[in-house]
């Protein structure tokens, strides 16, 4: 029970940060229609830019402190944010009446291209990433928790309400809805559909920026190719509670999170990276609109 | 009586025929060699991405996948069951038998994963077809990985050098001829007909379920090839170069030939074989020009080398089909 409870929090903490990442697909996917490869990236560099920020200005980046730890992160999702609006801006608006499928080809060049111009700015290997947080070890019982694992829990937590707020309560949220149903028509009501769009990725990238943060503070090594697996779980994630659905991409990233860190812990370790397929072709063949997703009917 | 495309194959196979004699008298260089066989097999895999991804309009991003499968089974024929059948059979041209079962036993593997990976994804379609060939393609190197006699994450070392220059290209002419005919076939318009909308194919009775699935049969069979050529020439593979970037390579040559225009994806396969080979002394670079091709490419013409070809003076008058 124990062991079993602990595991809970571990895949709790996990699948936290695959919902942050997975907001970014799903709110893409929900305005464009198209698999943003290039988001991942962004959560590579979300890390990077915290590791670099911490080493270049350490006296304004403090490092085991929580103030110091809170301007890391802040810092990191606008840089972030406004690298999601230059991806946007120059590679696909101006594909946008394009087939579709030469924008998703057009993504997997970006992020090709980030990972290879990363990989020449930082090197190949993996790099330590420092504490950004002072830890300590809470005991519960015979449950003993890292507050690394709360915080990302609670950051995570506390991002993913506040973007519940945004798209709700907000004018700009109301237009990211609008466009998502129909960009024709969001123009047609006055609402400008480049800067919505720009606004969407902003977001997005800032999600995962932070995502990169407290992945990082959990797993601490930083290399150029470290996005491309939670990427592709994170847009598994997506799927699996209904891509384009903001709820639901918190519950799949949760889903999986739990599911994967029950997997390693289990005899089957090594088929982690399988499982999520697994799963998403399970999600995808019995509920192919997610967990939370609408069925829609295609008509001609 | 032979049609013309018949000919051009048998025209094809007797230029391969005499590449050996070439080759000795010549004293190829044993790189241009290398590069030679590596460009037969990228037309090998293009063109038979491009009749997935091409002809009937699939998206699939897990075509190095069913070239891995290929691959080992080959090398697994090769290595296991190679030995004991040399001893049986200890003639001349028994190695060129055995290299020619074990190709044919990884296409028809490649082929039959290709048949249970198809049914149930192709009921899907574009980004979550791609989004599902990736993480097939994924789950095939995690079970790789897995099995203990293939090496694990080490991978098949010491595979005998079977493919010469003349298999590399027969190959790469029967793959063409094989695609080229299907497409142009009555059977094969249906291929079209899906790709261009599935809904109205689908009025016009034509099973598009049953053409998706034969596209990627098909396909999945000649990347078993592929991979059958590729193990034979590096003489050794491990799972991690049929991986995801390997995919991406595939349908790069694809999407810069034109979707559904064989030719083109035959100048893009060579193109970007040969290109990457100039690029060596750019080493740290290469990725990076690479990447920026794609998204230059994508952005000034969408619709690949062949759109590209019909721009130059002098061609705009000769209108042609999507289908050359």
């Amino acid at each position: 029970m124990n062991e079993f409870l602990q595991q809970v929090i571990n895949g709790v903490s996990l699948g936290a940060i695959y919902a942050l990442i997975a907001l970014g697909y799903t709110m893409v996917y929900g305005v464009l229609k198209f698999i943003n490869f290039a988001h991942s990236d962004v959560f590579m560099i979300g890390a990077f830019s915290a590791f670099y920020a911490v080493q270049k200005y350490p006296s304004v980046f403090v490092i085991n402190s929580w103030p110091g730890g809170a301007l890391v992160i802040f810092t990191v999702m606008a840089l972030c944010a406004l690298l999601g609006m230059v991806i946007e801006l120059l590679a696909y608006r101006p594909l946008r009446n394009k087939p579709r499928l030469s924008v998703l080809i057009t993504a997997i060049g970006v992020s090709l291209l980030i990972e290879n111009l990363a990989q020449l700015q930082f090197g190949a290997a993996p790099q330590h990433f420092p504490d950004l947080l002072p830890v300590t070890i809470i005991h519960l019982g015979n449950l003993s928790i890292s507050s690394t694992k709360i915080v990302v829990i609670g950051v995570a937590a506390f991002l993913l309400v506040a973007l519940e707020f945004i798209v709700r309560k907000t004018k700009i949220g109301v237009a990211m809805r609008a466009v998502s149903f129909n960009h024709q028509t969001a123009a047609l009501m006055g609402v400008n559909v480049d800067l919505v769009i720009s606004f969407t990725f902003g977001l997005g990238s800032a999600l995962a920026g932070a995502g990169g943060v407290l992945y990082s503070l959990s797993y601490p090594a930083v290399e150029p190719f470290m996005g491309i697996m939670p990427g592709l779980k994170a847009f598994v994630a997506a799927v699996l509670g209904g891509i384009g659905n903001i709820p639901g991409a918190a519950l799949g990233g949760l889903l999986l999170g739990i599911i994967e860190t029950f997997v390693k812990g289990s005899h089957y370790s090594t088929f982690t990276d399988a499982i999520a397929f697994a799963i998403l072709i399970l999600i995808l063949l019995f509920r192919p609109a997610g967990l939370l997703g609408k069925v829609q009917i295609e008509k001609v | 009586m032979i049609s013309r495309s018949q000919f051009t194959l048998l025209l094809a196979l007797l230029a391969c025929g005499a590449l050996p004699f070439l080759q000795n008298p010549l004293h190829f260089n044993a790189y241009y060699v290398d590069v030679a066989i590596k460009v037969a097999i990228n037309i090998t895999l293009a063109v038979s991405l491009n009749l997935i991804n091409g002809y009937t309009g699939q998206f699939s991003l897990g075509h190095a996948g069913f070239m891995g499968i290929g691959a080992y089974s080959a090398a697994a024929v090769t290595l296991f069951a190679g030995p004991a059948f040399l001893k049986i059979f200890p003639y001349s041209g028994s190695p060129l038998i055995l290299f020619l079962m074990a190709a044919i036993i990884a296409g028809i593997s490649a082929a039959l994963v290709g048949l249970i990976v198809g049914i149930p994804s192709l009921r899907l379609r574009g980004d979550y077809l791609a989004i599902v060939t990736l993480g097939f393609g994924e789950i095939i190197g995690v079970i790789i990985r897995n099995i203990g006699p293939l090496g694990g994450a080490l991978g098949l070392n010491g595979i005998p050098n079977y493919t010469t220059l003349f298999w590399a290209f027969s190959f790469a002419a029967i793959t063409i001829y094989c695609v080229f005919s299907l497409v142009h076939s009555t059977y094969g318009r249906g291929f079209l007909a899906v790709h261009d909308d599935e809904v109205a194919a689908e009025a016009m009775g034509i099973n598009s379920t049953r053409y998706k699935i034969t596209a990627f049969v098909i396909g999945a069979f000649f990347a078993g090839i592929g991979g059958a050529l590729y193990a034979h020439h590096t003489q050794a593979i491990d799972p991690s170069g049929f991986d995801f970037v390997k995919s991406v390579e595939i349908v790069v040559m694809v999407i810069l030939g034109g979707m559904g225009n064989t030719r083109g994806v035959i100048v893009a396969a060579i193109l970007l074989t040969v290109l990457p080979e100039f690029l060596r002394p750019l080493a740290t670079y290469r990725m990076i020009i690479y990447a920026l091709l794609i998204i230059f490419l994508m952005l000034l013409c969408p619709n690949g080398l062949a759109q590209m070809v019909k721009m130059l003076p002098g061609k705009a008058s000769r209108r042609r089909r999507k289908l050359s």
